[in-house]
């Protein structure tokens, strides 16, 4: 249940993040890094072409640009992309207090798998 | 060096308002058919809005992950998910998607629709063909399994009675969550449209048991994926948050009809759901319905 009531209390909190960065997005007071007029020219683009035409960031490049009204959003998304993580980190003591020690081993794996693919070491090559 | 192309005419704004009037319908019917969204997020968005499909699939990615996340702890607290089973096979699928993310975002737009549509149409036939799968008997639990402690009791509300259950051929199913993963992951799908086959029809798991593991897994199995495709760039907040929102609210929605459905009309409209969403994607690949 520790893993329900972190999921539910992450999950409401995202959204809700979620849904005032993108009110602030649309409104135009923070300036987008790409002008939402443009974004019509560029969505239909391959992302590595997307990236290269605008200069746009990759991994955690995003991090230093929350200023800009568009890349504000990540916040949000970042922390609902997070948020298993979180919750396997709440249960894990929970696991070892239990003594169940498969599903510790499983939940440290998870925890190591997900974090690996947050980090932003793996790289794609452009298609 | 690339340049902007003009597209349609069309407001900016009409884009986010008709994915959160589509994406909110997808919600409520992903939570029923236990697919996640994705698998019909990714064709039906890539195929009538004017998004890259790169863009779609790194939203489709947190679209199912966003809806799983909302089912999640209803399912939960309702003894309808198990962590017990989801656990295992999502180290296996997640680990595998990040491989299958990576993977597909090396692949050109015709060979993932075309591998996508032909993938979906196989499961189809597979679950339309299955007998017996709202109950499965399992004879005997395999040693992993049981190891493992995999097995529960729920309340199945529609025959007013408690169902025990018990899982076998765990092995052969985490075999199979390789796939999925790196198919789920190249493909930008929530992988509930594999999920639930092989929990139901390979594991024994009863039907309402694997629907709602199913979802709960896309939290965890989405979840490496769409880092892939953030750190990637291949994530749009104007394609994502309209489409997450909408998606989210239609699935708070659809758990609350789940534990109150029939196992077996939850089947079938998987069966039409998936059926739709492959014959889109196999087309499209192939340069038919474009």
């Amino acid at each position: 249940m520790a893993y329900a009531n972190v999921l539910n209390i992450g999950m409401w909190l995202g959204l809700a993040v979620m849904i005032v960065t993108f009110v602030i997005y649309i409104s135009g007071v923070f300036p987008s890094f790409v002008p939402i007029d443009d974004l019509p020219k560029y969505w239909t683009m391959r992302v590595h072409d997307f990236n290269v035409a605008l200069h746009a960031p990759t991994g955690w490049g995003w991090a230093p640009l929350v200023g800009k009204g568009d890349y504000m959003n990540f916040i949000g998304i970042a922390m609902l992309s997070g948020l298993t993580i979180l919750c396997y980190a709440v249960i894990l003591p929970i696991l070892i207090k239990k003594k169940d020690t498969a599903y510790v081993v499983i939940a440290i794996a998870e925890i190591l798998v997900l974090s690996l693919a947050a980090s932003g070491l793996l790289k794609v090559g452009g298609h | 060096m690339p340049s902007a192309v003009p597209t349609s005419a069309a407001p900016w704004w009409v884009w986010p308002v008709a994915l959160f009037i589509v994406t909110f319908v997808l919600g409520i019917l992903a939570v029923l058919g236990g697919v996640g969204g994705g698998v019909l997020f990714v064709p039906i968005v890539g195929g009538f809005f004017p998004f890259n499909i790169d863009f779609v699939r790194g939203a489709g990615l947190l679209v199912a992950l966003a809806g799983a996340l909302a089912a999640g702890p209803g399912l939960l607290k309702r003894n309808l998910a198990s962590i017990r089973l989801a656990m295992p096979v999502a180290l296996i699928a997640s680990a595998a998607a990040i491989v299958g993310a990576m993977i597909g975002l090396a692949l050109s737009a015709a060979v993932i629709n075309t591998l996508l549509g032909a993938t979906i149409l196989f499961i189809v036939i597979i679950m339309a063909t299955a007998k017996k799968s709202d109950f499965p008997v399992v004879p005997k639990p395999d040693a992993l399994s049981q190891s493992l402690g995999i097995m529960g009791i729920y309340r199945e509300e529609s025959l007013g009675k408690d169902v025990e259950w018990t899982v076998h051929k765990t092995p052969q199913a985490l075999f199979m969550f390789i796939v999925i993963g790196i198919m789920a992951g190249m493909f930008g799908l929530g992988a509930g449209w594999a999920n639930v086959p092989v929990l139901n029809l390979m594991m024994g798991a009863p039907l309402k048991i694997s629907v709602a593991t199913s979802k709960f897994l896309l939290s965890i199995t989405d979840t490496s994926a769409a880092w892939v495709y953030l750190n990637q760039g291949a994530v749009l907040p104007m394609i994502v948050i309209p489409s997450l929102v909408g998606i989210m609210l239609g699935s708070m929605i659809g758990v609350k009809i789940l534990a109150k459905s029939k196992p077996k009309a939850i089947k079938w409209m998987v069966i039409g759901l998936l059926l739709f969403a492959g014959l889109r994607s196999l087309l499209k690949g192939l340069g038919i319905w474009k």
